[in-house]
């Protein structure tokens, strides 16, 4: 395996890592603060590629579009709080599941039937078109490396929110003891919305920035719901933290073993097997970890604190 | 007839009261039984072919009942054991073993293993982390069964027509088929009752309202709610063989977090623990989806607008509905 490869996979992997951040550090405060079960974040990333495909094409700029997704995708997430979310709070986890399943299903056929079941493209910005060398002979489009860099600015900022704001320490401070910070006072309703809301707005932006590089097309939202699902309990359910690093984890390891898991089983045994073994457990590597995680650690590996 | 002698005409109306005092199950499966015999008179062969269907799915969604409503095990996962079914049929087909006994013999063992491997390591978790665990262990399944390229990979497989019993090619009738399925889903739904009200379902029952109290008083939930998933694994795993022989094809998208999620709706719309809410459910969903599609090509916006209706106004699904109904019936008269 040569160096320059495993360069680009190792970049790749972190770029889904921060991709599944994003949309992670939503959903573990809305399981974390509210005890909700969410399926139907992954649709809210799913959205966020849609209002990005629409409002880029319309202005002609992908700024613009950018710019303009990110309030619509807050106030989308907020009306689906108003309207459906908050009558759910406290109910049982059924329920929750229940109706989230269904927002999954009316909101998959919704983009299809307002953008049609063909997958719409996003042309990469102007200003992050093309690639730029990265080491002798090897090349790495700027776009990519730009997601890398503002997926982690924005993780930092999320960190500085979280740890140094009020509204921060009371966001901590509900996913503890959701009870206790109601009872001191706080408006533990409204603070649900903004969470909500928070999360919505992440993952309609992660889905906005990945729009460029990923084809935008019904049901994208539901096979990285199920990976963020992963994330979030190998990270422990609540923890922004546990999610940073689980969510960086998931990435490489899914990529590298894509990657590299049929060239390092050829040490092991013959090239056919190696590579049919290979393709059959690189998919699998992350729930393999997930469940010896969850062997070790039942509550994940920096479980929130009661 | 020993007793007191009594007429034709004070029996029948005695077995006809019963009847109608008795439980739902029994209304349920004559009109099951029933139902082809209606379906004939069009000969509409695609009715029959829906309902064998839904009845397939009713069994895998009583399995699912028996775990979440008694054991409150909410599997996100469970489609896995449809898939460990089907592909038992097809993998064995494609190696020119098309006895049914041997291919659901095969599936009841893979299902005891998986079962057995999972639950050891999703049963140490609970709540969220349960759910999310066995939603992990599904796609583990999912994904090898789409790199498994021998037996068709993504695309799947086809089957060459159904399995033979006892070496008979009995199955190949639809309608001698629906009549096996049905038979199937009463033997699996008076198993079940039986294990609902026996001295292990009562501790599994005990487990789900209160694991340390039961725990105080001797009883280690682990075996109990292993044992319950094994039980559903099964069963599940019979369903799957059932809608392989049906369909006469097997892929990977039976085994996908979606399909879990639809019997999850089908038991907590049907009613959870009702054990025949969980038929009705999986009848009335599939009826339903089937209504919806043929009227318009946009129906899962409706389907999703349904679901999260009944999700915001559920009291314990149709089951529930149905025992208030007749219960509000019998007090009036």
């Amino acid at each position: 395996m040569s160096s320059a490869l495993l360069i680009v996979q190792t970049l790749n992997g972190l770029q889904l890592g921060i991709l599944l951040f994003l949309i992670a550090a939503g959903l573990t405060l809305v399981f974390g603060v509210m005890d909700f079960i969410n399926l139907a974040h992954g649709v809210q990333y799913m959205v966020g590629a849609y209002l990005a495909a629409m409002f880029s094409a319309w202005t002609g700029s992908f700024w613009v579009g950018l710019a303009l997704t990110l309030p619509t995708a807050l106030a989308f997430g907020l009306l689906l709080e108003v309207l459906i979310f908050r009558r759910l709070y406290g109910r049982d986890h059924l329920d929750q599941v229940l109706a989230t399943f269904g927002l999954i299903i009316f909101l998959n056929q919704a983009v299809k039937t307002l953008w049609g079941a063909a997958p719409l493209s996003v042309p990469i910005p102007d200003l992050l078109a093309g690639s730029i060398p990265i080491m002798d002979g090897l090349l790495y489009p700027i776009y990519r490396l730009a997601l890398l860099a503002i997926g982690l600015a924005t993780a930092v900022l999320l960190y500085l929110l979280i740890n140094r704001t009020r509204i921060g320490m009371l966001v901590r401070a509900g996913a503890t003891n959701a009870d206790m910070v109601s009872a001191l006072g706080v408006d533990i309703k409204r603070l649900f919305m903004i969470v909500f809301g928070f999360g919505a707005m992440l993952a309609g932006f992660a889905g906005a920035m990945v729009a460029p590089i990923l084809s935008v097309e019904p049901g994208m939202g539901d096979n990285l719901l199920i990976l963020t699902f992963v994330v979030i309990v190998i990270g422990g359910i609540g923890s922004i933290r546990g999610a940073f690093i689980s969510a960086l984890m998931v990435g490489l390891i899914d990529t590298l073993g894509r990657a590299f898991g049929p060239q390092l089983l050829r040490l092991l045994m013959d090239p056919a097997a190696a590579s049919q073994t290979g393709r059959a457990l690189a998919p699998m590597l992350i729930y393999i970890l997930m469940a010896a995680v969850l062997f070790f650690c039942p509550f994940g590996l920096f479980p929130v604190k009661r | 007839m020993t007793g007191g002698i009594r007429t034709r005409a004070g029996i029948l109306p005695a077995v006809a009261a019963n009847w109608l005092r008795g439980a739902p199950s029994v209304w349920l499966f004559t009109v099951l039984a029933l139902l082809p015999l209606a379906a004939m008179q069009g000969a509409e062969s695609y009715i029959l072919s829906l309902l064998t269907r839904a009845l397939i799915f009713a069994i895998a969604a009583l399995s699912l009942d028996l775990i979440l409503g008694h054991g409150a095990l909410v599997s996100l996962g469970h489609a896995a054991f449809l898939g460990i079914g089907s592909y038992a049929v097809a993998i064995l087909a494609a190696h020119g073993i098309d006895e049914i006994l041997l291919q659901t013999s095969v599936a009841i063992v893979a299902a005891l293993l998986f079962a057995a491997l999972t639950s050891a390591v999703s049963l140490r978790a609970s709540g969220v982390y349960y759910i999310m665990s066995t939603l992990a262990f599904g796609q583990m399944l999912y994904f090898f069964a789409v790199s498994m390229s021998a037996y068709g990979g993504d695309d799947g497989i086809s089957l060459e027509g159904r399995s033979r019993l006892l070496g008979y090619h009995v199955l190949g009738s639809d309608m001698t088929f629906y009549y096996v399925v049905l038979a199937v889903l009463m033997g699996c739904y008076g198993a079940t009752v039986r294990v609902v009200g026996s001295r292990f379902g009562r501790v599994l029952n005990g487990i789900r309202e209160n694991p340390w109290r039961m725990r105080a008083i001797g009883f280690e939930p682990f075996p109990y709610q292993m044992t319950a998933c094994a039980i559903a694994g099964v069963m599940c795993a019979i369903a799957g063989v059932l809608l392989a022989n049906q369909t006469g094809f097997v892929s990977p998208a039976y085994m996908t977090w979606q399909r879990s999620g639809d019997l999850l709706v089908i038991v907590i719309v049907g009613g959870i623990g009702s054990l025949w809410g969980a038929i009705v459910g999986a009848i009335a969903y599939l009826l339903l989806q089937d209504a919806l599609s043929s009227m318009t090509e946009d129906w899962k916006l409706i389907l999703g607008v349904i679901l999260i209706v009944v999700a915001l106004a559920s009291h314990g699904g149709l089951a529930a509905a149905v025992t208030r109904v007749s219960g509000r019936a019998r007090k009036e008269p």
